[in-house]
């Protein structure tokens, strides 16, 4: 029989039928018998240099296409380092199948070499998991755990394969039809909802949009935009729906939340209707939630049935594809206009004087070394809006999504739920890989980068020229931050002292990439051009910047949105403004 | 605060039990009881669950368990419309002057003595739990050296079942009903 093939071959078969193109993994033990076949398929496997570079680089990937990343790694220690990027995966909905090597069956709950429970322990953090032990469930599980994780709300899914399945002879059978008892995703709102949700928003004399993350999965950019016209309401993007909406539009108020604009965070609790498209009011956005936009009514718009009502009651729930839901709300909202259009005039002359009044900013420090702020701006400015911008997580990351002016959706990458440092390199890897055409900058931290720059060799060897801003501020900044603001400026810990050890500059020189200084804002442009000029490739920037600065405005952890500091005991002049 | 009664249906496969044991505990949910056991149907089983909740609350769990790719159908088991069983196994201190009236304070709750012993008496009961719990009370009087009790049962009254409520003809979760509040299909 031609179809008798070994369950390795099966999977890579499968992977194949799937549609994948790259994938990103490490072999060992357990996963070795695939790792034959991978030998021969026109699958590109990228050979990273530590798991969890795997699964960020297959997160990069499926932000930046849409389709579903593919990361491999084999049983215990490298299973267990993909719980990171799995569990960033399932806080920002990314979608990912992680396929993992598992001891010989007959082993499985021994405490056998290189043994762990992956599927056991990913239970949490994963939409579903596979332990495959018979080598004809192999093409059934992938097939699965591909439509499970592009499906209705995307997220990571792990199959786990017996080292004995991946030996054994099987028939390969790709399923023509997917038949989950218990998954059955519901895109269509449901039409009554829709015109509820109409008949608020008319009514409304101070609606907001409150997008979130899902608008860019759903690729429902385009649909955003004719509906923010069409109210004329103002639009907020949280940070994971950065470039959901240009950045230039002027219903665009900013980002809300603890580190939004005062428009943006002012418009929410202010507002009589939320209109809110795929977003979970997190805690991050609400600030206090007992506090959050205590006057608005509540329109929700997801695909997560269990999002509705989880944090915040929804007046009304439109449960379907954010994409379908705002197409259908256009022509019910035009119905509902033709009866009386909406006088938003007043609550614009506020919301347009905040916006006016305090648009995110920064001081060049005293001390004349460089603003972090001012570099990240100058990359966004030169780089442009056509290109994708990849941050890790703290103080450069709120800054890269405040001062980089997003025009497109799936441009602006970060780990926004689980907030995992050392997400950057890795998942700017992944992201060149899939837009080989498009510059790539990793924005990232001294800290984060300290993480997972191994991958930069990655880069080198396999023709991924990212290009990597170190904003080296020589400390946990977000931390370092926090300690200043909440610990009397103690810094327990929080001291890299990055910008004497390592040097970056030979670092990159070592990893086989261009490494590049910059000390001085008069530098900041000729370098960071420098940088864009280098394109066979990877290049890492240390830029040296200001120990101090701080991300401003700031709603600290557990406060109410009302008490948004534009900097340290400054509070928005409110009595001039008429709210 | 109130206690609500789920059934679940889920498909018969491994490690099913643990997604629903790991959801309960990582979202913070309490679990009063849960039995779980086979059905008319081999290919799924069906978990009697008891929480305490407030009534928004629930419709957070119901939404959360439908989130488990196994989970296929779900249905709130209510007081009016359901038949509520629990069962007991309890081994009651019964020296020869108790044994009559331990046999009548059985026999009172339709409890069967199953097994005995020089010292003691056990005994078997089935019914709602305030008959169980009314039985264990009237028990106590003689010292209850152990007992054991299954979780909640619980079984819809009428001819229509909670798999042809929840499944369509082919098996599939009907998905066109689904919504947070009244529905529990997926």
């Amino acid at each position: 029989m031609s179809n008798q093939v070994t369950g390795a071959q099966s999977l890579v078969k499968s992977l194949e039928h799937a549609g994948v193109e790259v994938m990103f993994g490490i072999p060992g033990g357990a996963i070795l018998p695939a790792y034959d076949p991978i030998y021969d398929s026109k699958i590109r496997h990228i050979l990273v240099r530590h798991e969890q570079g795997a699964g960020h680089a297959a997160t990069g990937y499926a932000q930046v296409t849409g389709r579903v990343g593919v990361c491999i790694a084999t049983s215990g220690p490298g299973a267990t380092n993909l719980v990171t990027p799995i569990g960033d995966a399932a806080m920002d909905s990314v979608p990912m199948v992680a396929i993992t090597g598992q001891v010989p069956s007959a082993a499985i709950g021994t405490d056998a070499f290189q043994e762990a429970d992956i599927r056991g322990i990913t239970m949490p953090i994963t939409k579903h998991n596979y332990l495959i032990t018979n080598p004809d469930d192999i093409a059934g599980a992938i097939a699965e755990a591909f439509h499970i994780a592009g499906t209705g709300r995307p997220g990571p899914v792990l199959v786990d394969i017996a080292k004995d399945a991946l030996q054994k002879m099987t028939e390969f059978k790709w399923p023509t039809n997917i038949n989950l008892a218990g998954y059955n995703p519901k895109t269509k709102p449901d039409s009554q909802a829709i015109r509820d949700a109409a008949a608020l928003i008319a009514k409304s004399k101070r609606p907001v949009l409150y997008v979130g993350g899902g608008v860019i999965k759903a690729n429902a950019s385009k649909q955003l935009l004719r509906l923010a016209e069409l109210t004329g309401a103002p639009v907020v993007t949280t940070l994971m729906a950065r470039g959901a909406f240009p950045d230039s539009h002027p219903l665009h108020l900013g980002m809300p939340g603890m580190h939004g604009t005062v428009a943006a965070v002012t418009a929410l609790q202010k507002s009589d209707l939320l209109i809110t498209l795929g977003a979970r009011f997190d805690d991050r956005v609400t600030g206090k939630l007992s506090t959050f936009a205590v006057n608005a009514k509540i329109i929700h718009a997801d695909i997560d049935p269990a999002e509705i009502g989880k944090n915040r009651f929804a007046d009304v729930a439109i449960i379907g594809d954010v994409g379908e839901a705002i197409t259908a709300l256009i022509p019910a909202l035009e119905a509902e206009f033709k009866k009386s259009e909406p006088d938003l005039t007043q609550w614009w002359s506020q919301m347009g004087a905040l916006r006016a009044k305090y648009p995110v900013g920064y001081d060049h420090p005293e001390d004349g070394s460089v603003s972090p702020q001012y570099v990240i701006e100058r990359i966004g400015a030169i780089a442009g809006p056509d290109s994708i911008y990849v941050a890790g997580v703290g103080q450069h990351q709120m800054w890269a999504s405040q001062f980089v002016k997003y025009e497109k959706p799936r441009t602006w990458l970060n780990s926004g739920g689980a907030g995992t440092m050392g997400y950057a390199v890795p998942a700017a890897m992944g992201a060149k890989v899939g837009a080989p055409d498009t510059t790539v900058w990793a924005i990232d931290g001294d800290g984060c980068f300290q993480m997972t720059n191994q991958e930069l060799v990655t880069c080198a060897l396999n023709n991924i020229p990212i290009k990597v801003a170190i904003i080296n501020n020589e400390s946990l900044g977000m931390v370092r931050q926090w300690q200043t603001l909440f610990y009397n400026s103690r810094y327990s810990n929080t001291s890299l002292d990055s910008k004497r050890i390592p040097d970056f500059v030979k670092l990159a020189d070592a990893m086989g990439c261009v490494g590049l200084r910059c000390d001085t804002t008069g530098d900041v442009d000729k370098v960071i051009k420098e940088a864009m000029a280098i394109n066979d490739q990877p290049v890492v920037v240390d830029f040296s910047v200001f120990r101090d600065a701080m991300v401003w405005p700031m709603v600290a952890a557990g406060t109410s949105n009302d008490d948004i500091l534009v900097a340290r005991e400054t509070a928005p002049d409110w009595d001039s403004q008429e709210l | 605060m109130a206690t609500h009664t789920l059934s679940v249906l889920v498909e018969n496969s491994p490690g099913v039990l643990a997604r629903i044991a790991s959801l309960f505990s990582r979202r913070g949910y309490n679990i009063d009881s849960l039995a779980v056991g086979p059905t008319e149907n081999s290919e799924i089983s069906r978990m009697t669950i008891v929480l305490n909740l407030d009534g928004h609350a629930l419709d957070q769990v119901i939404a959360q368990l439908f989130k488990l790719i196994n989970v296929i159908g779900i249905s709130e088991m209510t007081d009016t419309d359901s038949i509520k069983r629990e069962a007991l196994l309890v081994k009651v201190n019964a020296q020869k002057s108790d044994r009559e009236k331990v046999a009548a304070v059985a026999q009172k709750y339709n409890g069967v003595i199953v097994d005995e012993s020089d010292v003691s008496l056990t005994i078997e009961a089935t019914g709602p739990s305030t008959d169980i719990e009314a039985l264990l009370k009237s028990l106590e009087q003689f010292g209850i050296k152990e007992l054991v009790q299954s979780g909640l049962i619980a079984l819809e009254r009428g001819s229509v079942t909670l798999a042809e409520r929840t499944l369509s003809t082919s098996g599939v979760a009907i998905s066109d009903s689904h919504s947070a509040t009244a529905d529990y299909q997926n």
